[in-house]
């Protein structure tokens, strides 16, 4: 019973401490760790074999929130169950979690600095640009058909014009896809619900 | 008070986050302004600071904006309250449909939301290229962070440049020019 106690003890702080490596690398988004986690569940480890992790990954990409956050949680539960899925969760966020305080209070310090606030004029630049990139790769995606370019061009305007809680729109967009897809089906028409794609492209629900 | 709304703001933000990273900005936006947490100037600021560190965006954002209205336990408000709703989602996932996506229920909702997470990403980059109300709008920075823009959008997708490295150039850029 002891043993058994600390072999849970050990397996929790071995999945914090995991993520908590991976954790700081994730620069430009979650699927920058994917390899890295891959490598250490699949290949160093043998905890899991690819096909598994390909399925969690996928699940991860699906639900909401940060796709890092969501990927450590399936680990974690999938090996050590509620406290697995919490000490993954924990070792993924601490650290961008004190990187991002640290920044935030060295931008307070500096913050009146006139090359401080220069670079950041640029870097507004760079962020507009990042977004822009984010909305053209989601856009080559999710626009393929009549419905989905008018709900796309629907959404910006009312967002422009009416100043609509964004919150609001996702709720009606979960429940307008399932309503659309039964409408075609029941009217005998073609149903797709994603763009056809090449054979082993990945479905990919995040960018940056 | 200000704790609690803190909290309760990202948790809500937190199960509504599909897509990820800028579609969740206009949501973080819309809570901020309705509670007069940040300036735009500022909020724009956050969202910078945010893309410039590891981890997802819409957490980092969590996390300063915090720290700007609470110290240090209000950074760690936020950032819980963003994170859990993706812990108890996923955890319900993991022990009741672990076949979830191949279900067409999700498949349909996705066909929905895929768009309109298009339409929030295209907004919020509308909304960050308007500057700061405090400042002239036809100031020739204005039109210089506009380039800057447009040169890491060309960039990123044609000469596949890593993030990164694109926000540390233009930082750069930025001091030199302005």
């Amino acid at each position: 019973m002891q043993t058994d106690k600390t072999s849970k003890a050990y397996l929790l702080l071995q999945l914090f401490w995991i993520f908590f490596k991976i954790g700081p690398a994730t620069f430009g988004g979650g699927y920058a760790m994917m390899p890295m986690i891959e490598k250490e569940f699949v290949d160093k480890r043998k905890w899991m074999d690819r096909q598994e992790m390909s399925d969690l990954m996928s699940l991860a990409g699906s639900a909401p929130g940060g796709v890092g956050v969501n990927a450590s949680a399936f680990l974690g539960y999938r090996l050590g169950k509620i406290p697995g899925a919490l000490a993954a969760t924990l070792g993924i966020t601490l650290p961008t979690f004190i990187i991002v305080f640290l920044l935030s209070v060295f931008y307070s310090m500096f913050r009146e600095e006139p090359k401080v606030q220069a670079a950041f004029k640029g870097i507004h630049g760079a962020v507009i640009g990042l977004i822009a990139v984010a909305a053209f790769k989601m856009g080559k995606n999710a626009l393929f058909d009549r419905t989905t370019v008018i709900t796309a061009a629907g959404s910006l305007a009312l967002l422009l014009l009416t100043g609509l809680n964004p919150m609001v729109l996702i709720a009606v967009g979960l429940v307008l896809g399932i309503t659309v897809i039964r409408l075609k089906k029941r009217l005998g028409l073609p149903v797709h619900t994603e763009r056809a794609r090449k054979e082993n492209e990945p479905v990919i629900e995040y960018y940056i | 008070m200000l704790f609690w709304q803190l909290f309760v703001s990202f948790l809500k933000i937190g199960f509504l986050s599909f897509g990820g990273g800028y579609a969740v900005i206009p949501m973080i936006q819309y809570e901020v302004q309705q509670h007069g947490w940040l300036s735009t100037g500022e909020f724009q600021r956050t969202v910078s600071i945010a893309g410039m560190s590891p981890g997802p965006i819409a957490t980092n954002s969590a996390t300063l904006i915090g720290y700007q209205t609470a110290g240090l336990a209000g950074a760690v408000t936020a950032t819980a309250g963003i994170v859990l709703p993706s812990l108890l989602i996923v955890i319900l996932i993991a022990a009741f449909f672990y076949r979830m996506n191949a279900n067409p229920w999700v498949k349909s909702s996705f066909y929905g939301l895929r768009p309109i997470i298009t339409g929030l990403i295209v907004y919020a980059a509308i909304h960050f290229g308007f500057p700061d109300p405090s400042e002239a709008i036809y100031h020739w920075t204005t039109f210089a962070t506009l380039l800057i823009g447009v040169l890491a959008f060309v960039a990123i997708t044609k000469y596949k440049l890593h993030p990164v490295t694109v926000i540390v150039c233009s930082g750069f850029a930025g001091i030199v020019l302005f």
